[in-house]
């Protein structure tokens, strides 16, 4: 167990627990958190998990965990790892297997106001037109041949097929396709799985939810994105479905003897992992990449979706009632990025799980317009709650490999909030609030209940109190749906 | 009060799911594991259409079995919309580092799932000898 005596305060918002703590540890835990949200996290496994992944070969710097962290399988949710090129290790339990679990957000020009007599048309239009729930299967049937374009092509597969614009595609990390993907890496099975789930959301924590934006707290950056306080936007959260989810699958069933092979010991077997020049290191880079490209296409469907039931609830009605894209991250992958570490640049492959890359302001691979003001970092609340807009800094590339957290973090468990929620409740609740809810499971509505989650605005003062990240906007819920 | 000879507990996990598995015997162990993920998972069955399904699988070791068998039931309620309830499983170690798991799943189509199941994790999975039999913590992604 890790006990507060065995960390040192570096400010406010940041502790570290030393590399002399454990002897397996390869480097040092940095923690983003104020002393409150620390003694949360300390009330599961989450610190032991974040010392636990400090035993990976090839690690540089040190491990950074955000205050949204909480306890995962292996390696904590809200981690991240850098590896050094070409023989650190890559290791998908540190990705996880929503790979390219991400978040979009659309802006628009509706007033809520003018709205406001429409919003349960409107929350009935999206759970229509966005397929849901368990195993949900969308719309669309790919053949074998269009998956693999997916594959290569992300969001460049939907513009080219009518279900983006150009500035969608501009205006997503990566412009919505990495390069690298090979779909010869990944196996039939997840392809059986990936074929049919193109353009739907799932279950559990993913959703659809219109928002209004509440606050703003940076005028300049808001205005580069289009964020209007008191107009509606949108999130999208989802990933890669079934396909991703048998992507990691399959190699961390696969690493289990490349460990062996690679002379490896971990403390955790769902830390296994391979060197990234080996022939399965590079394998898995190459079948995670088909998997984050089929994550930024299956955002961009459901965006199109999005946008139909916009159309359908409000055409004619409200002068202007288009979406735009403000932006699409990932908050679960592994990046070949470029980092100065202890005074020397390097390339490494960053592992983000559960945290958002927020690179600073110059970057060159953001769209020109963000530039100045740094990559968009989207934070989604718990259901029911804010959740933010912020953008990367500087101090962020210095202190966390430019990454910032990515929601707000659970402190509950599943069965405890099911146990002290009754979903028919929360949903009165929730609409009483003014927050339509369309959810598919009431039980599944329940595990998901606010007070399962840490409070959202505290985790972003963290952030933006240790300057890894800045606020822009607060976004308040109007409609939410879910599988 | 005293537990069964096989079973399965969940056990408190913040975001995902644990479930503490034991049984007198390896092939008891696999369908105790199965039984508790369909329950977990919410599943329930459609009152006719009885079917089966032969499964042969091989691991290097025995946690890698045991992923693999759930794996498959989980792969076969997505694809095929199944479920299973009776199982006549066995399973042997052929070699020193060789494990084989055969035989029957016998089960219905799905009713309807309240969960979605992401993968079955090998976080701190092992497969314990005790006093009783055989025991294992097996945690979902969910």
């Amino acid at each position: 167990m890790v006990d507060i005596q065995d960390m040192n305060r570096i400010s406010e918002y940041e502790w570290e627990i030393p590399q002399s703590f454990r002897k397996d540890m390869r480097v040092p835990v940095r923690i983003f958190a104020t002393r409150r949200l620390l003694e949360q996290i300390m009330d599961d496994k989450s610190l032991e998990q974040a010392v636990n992944a400090s035993t990976l070969p090839g690690l540089v710097g040190q491990v950074v965990v955000m205050p949204d962290m909480h306890q995962g399988y292996g390696f904590p949710i809200g981690g991240v790892a850098a590896t050094r090129l070409p023989d650190g290790v890559i290791s998908p339990g540190a990705i996880g297997y929503d790979i390219n679990c991400g978040v979009r957000l659309l802006g628009s020009q509706i007033s809520l106001e003018a709205v406001e007599g429409l919003l349960d048309e409107l929350a009935s239009a999206l759970n229509h037109h966005c397929p849901s729930g368990v195993g949900g299967k969308g719309s669309l049937r790919l053949s074998e041949k269009e998956l693999e374009q997916v594959c290569r092509e992300g969001s460049r597969w939907a513009l080219r097929n009518g279900y983006a614009t150009e500035a969608d595609v501009r205006r997503t990390e990566e412009s919505g396709a990495i390069e690298g993907a090979d779909p010869a890496k990944v196996s039939k099975r997840a392809k059986d799985r990936g074929r049919p789930q193109l353009g739907t959301l799932g279950a559990g924590n993913h959703f659809i939810e219109v928002d209004v934006v509440d606050q703003i707290f940076d005028a300049k950056a808001a205005q580069v994105m289009g964020l209007v306080e008191g107009n509606l936007a949108v999130q999208i959260h989802c990933g890669s479905r079934g396909f991703g989810h048998q992507i990691c699958s399959d190699y961390v069933k696969d690493f289990q003897s490349a460990v062996r092979r690679y002379n490896i010991e971990l403390p955790d077997r769902e830390l296994v992992c391979a060197p990234l020049n080996s022939p399965e290191g590079e394998n898995y880079l190459a079948a995670m990449r088909c998997a984050a490209n089929y994550a930024f296409a299956n955002r961009q469907v459901l965006a199109h979706h999005a946008r139909n039931a916009f159309e359908e609830t409000l055409a004619g009605r409200v002068p202007n009632w288009h979406l735009h894209q403000i932006y699409d991250i990932a908050h679960n992958m592994g990046k070949i990025e470029t980092h100065t570490v202890d005074g020397e640049q390097m390339q490494v492959c960053v592992h983000r799980k559960g945290a958002t890359r927020a690179f600073g302001p110059g970057f060159q691979g953001l769209p020109s317009e963000y530039q100045p003001i740094g990559q968009p970092v989207l934070v989604p609340g718990s259901m029911g709650t804010a959740s933010w807009v912020l953008v990367g800094t500087e101090t962020s590339m210095q202190r966390s490999f430019g990454s910032s957290n990515h929601g707000a973090g659970r402190t509950m468990s599943r069965s405890q909030a099911k146990r002290e929620v009754w979903g028919e409740d929360l949903h009165k609740e929730l609409e009483a609030q003014g927050i339509r809810v369309r959810a598919g499971s009431m039980p599944g509505l329940a595990e998901e209940a606010p007070k399962a989650y840490k409070d959202v605005d505290a985790v972003v003062e963290t952030v933006a109190g240790a300057d890894i990240a800045r606020k822009v906007a607060r976004l308040r819920p109007v409609a939410v749906i879910k599988g | 009060m005293a537990e069964s000879p096989a079973g399965y507990k969940e056990k408190p996990h913040t975001a995902d799911w644990e479930l503490k598995v034991w049984a007198p015997s390896l092939p008891e162990l696999f369908a105790q594991a199965a039984q508790g993920m369909y329950a977990l998972s919410g599943a329930r069955m459609e009152p006719e259409s009885q079917i089966s399904r032969t499964l042969d699988l091989q691991a290097a070791d025995l946690e890698t079995l045991l992923v693999s068998f759930l794996d498959e039931l989980l792969f076969m309620g997505e694809q095929e919309g199944l479920a299973f309830e009776r199982f006549e499983l066995q399973v042997d170690e052929t070699s020193e580092d060789s494990y084989k798991l055969q035989g029957k799943v016998h089960g219905a189509r799905l009713a309807h799932l309240a969960k979605e199941i992401k993968a079955v994790t090998y976080h701190n999975l092992s497969v314990a000898r005790t006093q009783r039999g055989f025991e294992v913590n097996i945690v979902f992604d969910v």
